[in-house]
């Protein structure tokens, strides 16, 4: 039996591991069988012959075979991977072939819709704060000047869990909870889950979403809540995007407004959307009632503010041309997937 | 609340066009729902006179008219019984759209040419038909437009009205505010046929005795006034057209003159108003005073109503006639054999009338306008303008001036307006004649007083009471639109952001990163004992006032609506599903207790643990219970948990320290179609106010020294157990121990673990390593029999 030194056989493994990364199926098979065959392998002849070693020399030579046969393995079986996927050379490649995807996910589109508005309105130095859903008479409706015998109180279809405990309506008792916490400068938006017995239909959902807005400080007024909500409006839809404010009602303002953006569906020529005004109302807002504040320990001689709330369901709905609200709820993959960004 | 465009034009004294005033209602924050066109559609509709009558020449049952429509005399055949020569009927000519958009043609019938139509009420959409075509009474001349002389033609809005406004709820009210923006008085429309100043003031008497009725308060709270005037010797009877057009075109239907009399002056003025029949009021008194315990009232609907001493009743000598501003009783019900008539003006509280509907169940045009308030100072100008109307088109009259009790009148005080608190709040200066301007032109009166405006509301605006209520007004008529935007320098707020905000935001972004969507289901669920998150115990907070039984619970977990929707995936034949949800779930804490309320995460994962590619070949590889083992760790660390996971029932249950559930993972047992592929599921509980804290640590310089070691592990050891010894042993020349594969024989179990040393100063060599490794595998084998498997 001819002696050949250990690292001789060893270069020999190692050549032939290199020609092994770049073999075609059926030499693969043979570099197989030369490196690994169970009587001429090269590796296994290193392996057999350990036994004739001195117990220095075997213990160095075996390390290194064993790491060399764990190396070869892994060539082997990338080699064997990458032919099944036809990237051996010299064979005919279709470039066309679709690559490996992964599993991609998507945020809800109201996360995005919340998301993007508070960004917006932090940008105006607006912290990001949230409350419980189920709250109390006095926080959903009282302390926002709402007597419950009014019949202000009937805009709200109230669930109740028991006497004076109820889901909250609107995100707006947040406002009251701020207020006795914390000192003007306040500067807040509340995004969260609220309840309306209203039943599901392609416009009504007794769950959804509310943001509220709340700034209050020394001397802010109506010119500088209107410039935040056009600031907002802008920022949210696109830089020419016109906005209406129209007067209206909310026990917890005063002055009240309803604000409204330019359709944009029609660009404001009117639409089907727009019922032809083309107008789409999104929020509604107004400067705070001085009841509310004094109600939250307030001085409303010395300071001021405004509040706003909108439904980030309905301006999803908008933003993405979404028909009917019930598809928010009912997590359908076909839906879900189109918000992948 | 339906407006007449007609109506509003005419207590303006102005043509109204119906965008613009829709448009300008809008502004004034009545915002216009709809406006729907009444009988626009008839403008081509002529009257046209019959000349002559003759016998069809080929058809008994149809004639050949001579029609003159005002320009000539044209052949209509008709087959109407009544038509007669000398009499006027609409008349469409050919070319002529009708309602429902039938365009006519000239045609032959029966051989003879007819060239247009006379038409009948239904064909016109004015009514079911009499006796055929509809015959005009009218003496206008052939040719007028029909709608000339039929005051039917008319824009109803739909005009939304905000519980603060309830002058809005009458047409006075709306063409008031329409006014002040237009510059233009309001004139309440003479009553067509009325005799006299219609305008002229009220005398009223005090005595409490009207027409022989004695009229007096005991229940002054519930009804602080009570006017009542009685007209004799009316006509009960049809009402003439034009109250019959003005009630239609709010979508009202007429019942007769005396009830439509007291309906004309609601819509008009928003002061409710009821007539009784003087001959059924039992001794001739009424008296206003609390109901009796269990007392019982027909109504005009017909029902049987209890009242109690929270309601205000109106009493005859005897027994209750009606309930006070929400409906008359059948038993003094105006019919057409009544001849006098005692007609009711109050003012009722409205929060006793708000709780009285609440508690009989039933809202009314009256109850929906006294709970929003109606106005106590107009009361004698509405009952002096509905006795006129009913003394104008049902006869009649007044046996004497009306009475008014009134025992605490009411004076409002005035509100200081401070010029300098308006631009304080608007952020504009307004010069204080605008704003005086305003102000008056919407009925208050103002009159400076020290620097202020002493400013006086008048009784229809029982919304406004304080310095910011007029803001608003001034703000509302000087137009929204004309306050600049301008962005002024802030000051930073006091209030920290929600740290739960970045966590969740930190979760979404790991989770979409992971392939899974997130899912927002609704908050209601079954109710449970003990929620499907096995291991927690939790009882359902059930909602008092649910809307069906399937919202009759809130949520105790998010897994079961995850659940849900993987059913409802499967139904659209969605194999692939993965979803995650962040949301509040409840528990219940006792009756009358707020429940405790809680942020979780949570996920489900089913079919394809990747996208298929072509290079794979075979079945894909679906997720299992691994995949789902690795999101609860994921969720752990996202959610700021930790604690201890142990097995119950085939899943992990994490608890912390304390054992308090935490949450869990595992396989969803669900029956699917036979292609789906197994369901995984997780929840964990997200702490609150957790920051999350990276720290660097110095990049190794040195090299690694890997080794993997293969175990045998005895029946009853676990991997867990095996790291702890691998972790205490190892040092700190252990930098990881990963497991790589699991391989059994012959009832023996091995596991393998890529072991990576390393030093952080120096090279490690293999005799260091084996040192620590060597320890390694000596506590193994002494504390779990754990033995190396040899290669």
């Amino acid at each position: 039996m001819a002696t050949v030194s250990p690292d001789d056989q060893f270069e020999a493994v190692e050549r032939t591991l290199v020609e092994l990364r770049e073999a075609g199926a059926p030499r693969l098979a043979e570099l197989k069988v030369e490196l690994l065959g169970r009587k001429q392998g090269l590796l296994t002849q290193i392996l057999r012959s350990l036994s004739t070693l001195e117990p220095e020399e075997r213990r160095a030579v075996g390390q290194r075979a064993n790491q060399l046969k764990v190396e070869i393995d892994a060539v082997i079986g990338q080699r064997e991977q990458e032919l099944r996927a036809g990237e051996s050379s010299g064979e005919d490649v279709d470039p066309t072939m679709p690559g490996r995807r992964s599993w991609r996910g998507a945020i809800h589109p109201v996360t995005a819709v919340i998301d993007d508005v508070c960004e917006i309105f932090r940008e105006l130095g607006f912290s990001r704060v949230t409350g419980p859903e189920v709250e109390t008479d006095a926080y959903n409706f009282t302390k926002l000047n709402i007597p419950l015998d009014h019949p202000a109180a009937d805009m709200h279809d109230t669930f109740y869990l028991s006497p004076g405990i109820l889901l909250r309506t609107h995100t707006s008792p947040v406002q009251a909870r701020t207020m006795e916490q914390h000192k003007p400068p306040i500067r807040i938006v509340v995004p969260g889950r609220v309840y309306r017995r209203d039943p599901f239909d392609a416009s009504h959902a007794p769950v959804f979403s509310q943001i509220e807005g709340l700034a209050v400080d020394e001397g802010i007024t109506f010119v500088e809540f209107k410039a935040a909500l056009d600031y907002f409006a802008k920022h949210f839809f696109s830089a020419d995007t016109e906005v209406r404010f129209r007067p209206s009602f909310f026990p917890f303002t005063e002055p009240s407004a309803e604000v409204d953006v330019q359709c944009q569906m029609c660009r404001g020529s009117g639409c089907a959307t727009c019922h032809r005004t083309g107008f789409l109302e999104i929020m509604g807002a107004g400067m705070v009632h001085p009841a509310v504040l004094e109600n939250c320990g307030i001085d409303p001689e010395r300071y001021s503010g405004y509040a706003f709330g909108m439904g980030p369901e309905r301006i999803a709905m908008l933003r993405y041309g979404i028909p009917d609200i019930r598809m928010l709820f009912q997590n359908d993959m076909r839906f879900l997937r189109q918000f992948v960004e | 609340m339906n407006a007449s465009l007609n109506w509003l034009s005419a207590l303006l004294g102005t043509e109204l066009e119906p965008t613009d005033v829709a448009h300008k209602l809008a502004m004034l924050g009545a915002p216009v729902e709809s406006i729907e066109p009444l009988h626009q559609d008839l403008g081509d509709i002529i009257v046209a006179e019959v000349e002559r009558v003759e016998r069809h020449p080929n058809a008994d049952r149809l004639t050949l008219c001579y029609v003159n429509n005002g320009v000539e005399v044209v052949e209509v055949v008709c087959g109407a019984p009544n038509v007669e020569a000398g009499k006027r009927y609409p008349y469409a000519a050919v070319g002529t759209v009708l309602p429902g958009g039938l365009k006519l043609k000239s045609r032959k019938i029966r051989g003879v040419q007819s060239n247009g139509m006379l038409c009948s009420a239904s064909e016109l959409a004015l009514g079911a038909d009499q006796d055929g075509i509809m015959e005009l009474d009218t003496d206008a001349p052939a040719g007028t437009r029909l709608l000339d002389v039929l005051p039917v033609s008319d824009f109803r809005l739909d005009v939304e009205v905000t519980p603060n406004r309830p002058d809005l709820l009458g047409h006075k009210g709306i063409a008031r505010d329409l006014g002040a923006l237009m510059r233009r008085p309001v004139k309440l429309p003479p009553i067509p046929g009325a005799a006299g100043d219609t305008n002229a003031p009220v005398t009223t008497t005090g005595n409490g005795v009207v027409g022989g009725v004695e009229v007096s308060i005991d229940d002054v709270e519930g009804c602080p006034r009570y006017m009542a005037a009685v007209i004799e010797g009316v006509t009960v009877g049809p009402s003439p057209d034009w109250l019959v057009a003005r009630l239609h075109s709010v979508g009202q239907r007429s019942i007769n003159n005396v009830v439509d009399a007291t309906n004309y002056a609601l819509l008009e003025l928003n002061q409710p108003m009821h007539a009784f029949d003087r001959a059924r009021l039992g001794g001739s008194k009424i008296i206003v005073r609390r109901g009796g315990e269990g007392e019982k009232i027909k109504m005009l609907d017909g029902e049987e109503r209890t009242l109690d001493s929270s309601m205000t009743a109106i009493c005859d000598a005897h027994t209750a006639t009606a309930v006070g501003g929400i409906m008359g009783g059948r038993e003094s019900e105006v019919s057409e054999q009544t001849t006098d008539v005692v007609l009711e003006c109050a003012y009722f509280d409205p929060k006793r009338i708000r709780s009285t509907r609440a508690a009989l169940k039933m809202s009314t045009d009256a109850s929906y306008r006294f709970e929003r308030g109606t106005d106590l100072q107009g009361m004698a100008d509405a009952l002096r303008r509905t006795v006129q109307l009913i003394i104008t088109i049902a006869g009649g009259s007044e046996p004497g001036p009306p009475v008014d009790v009134y025992p605490n009148p009411v004076k409002t005080p005035a509100i200081f307006l401070r010029p300098e608190r308006v631009a304080h709040l608007l952020g504009v200066e307004i010069p204080q004649k605008e704003i005086e301007g305003y102000l008056t032109s919407l009925g208050f009166s103002v009159g400076p007083k020290n620097g202020r405006l002493a400013v006086h509301v008048p009784g229809w605006r029982p919304d406004v009471v304080r310095e910011e209520d007029l803001i608003e007004e001034i703000a509302r008529l000087r137009g929204y639109d004309s306050f600049p935007t301008e962005l002024r320098p802030l000051r930073p707020s006091t209030v920290p952001s929600d740290p739960s905000q970045a966590a969740e935001a930190l979760a979404r972004r790991v989770f979409t990163g992971l392939g899974l969507h997130e899912a927002q289901s609704v908050s209601f669920g079954p109710q449970r004992e003990h929620a499907f998150s096995i291991g927690e115990s939790v009882e359902s907070q059930d909602v008092l006032n649910p809307l069906s039984a399937e919202e009759a619970y809130l949520r105790t977990d998010l897994i079961e609506g995850l659940r849900q929707s993987v059913n409802r995936n499967w139904a659209v034949r969605e194999r692939d599903i993965r979803l995650f949800e962040i949301g509040s779930v409840f528990g219940k804490r006792g009756d009358a207790e707020v429940p405790r309320e809680q942020r979780r995460l949570s996920g489900v994962i089913s079919g394809a643990r990747r996208p298929a590619h072509w290079s794979e070949s075979g079945p894909s590889v679906d997720f299992d219970r691994w995949d789902v083992k690795s999101l609860l760790d994921e969720a752990m660390r996202v959610a700021g948990i930790a604690g201890e996971v142990t097995e119950q029932d085939g899943r992990w249950v994490l608890r912390d320290s304390e054992g308090t559930w935490l949450g869990w993972a595992g396989e969803i047992t669900m029956s699917g179609p036979p292609w789906a592929a197994p369901v995984f599921g997780f929840e964990v509980v997200m702490r609150q106010g957790v920051s999350r804290a990276v720290r660097f640590e110095a990049i190794p310089s040195t090299p690694p020294v890997e080794r993997d070691i293969a175990l045998w592990l005895p029946a009853g050891v676990q991997v867990d157990q095996v790291n702890e010894i691998i972790g205490k042993r190892g040092g700190k020349l252990l930098e990881s121990a990963q497991v790589f594969d699991e391989f059994r024989s012959a009832g023996k179990r091995s596991v393998a673990w890529r072991l990576v040393f390393r030093s952080p100063d120096r090279t490690l060599r293999d005799k260091d390593v084996d040192v620590v490794l060597n320890k390694v595998l000596k506590e193994l084998k002494e504390q779990l029999g754990v033995e190396r498997r040899e290669a």
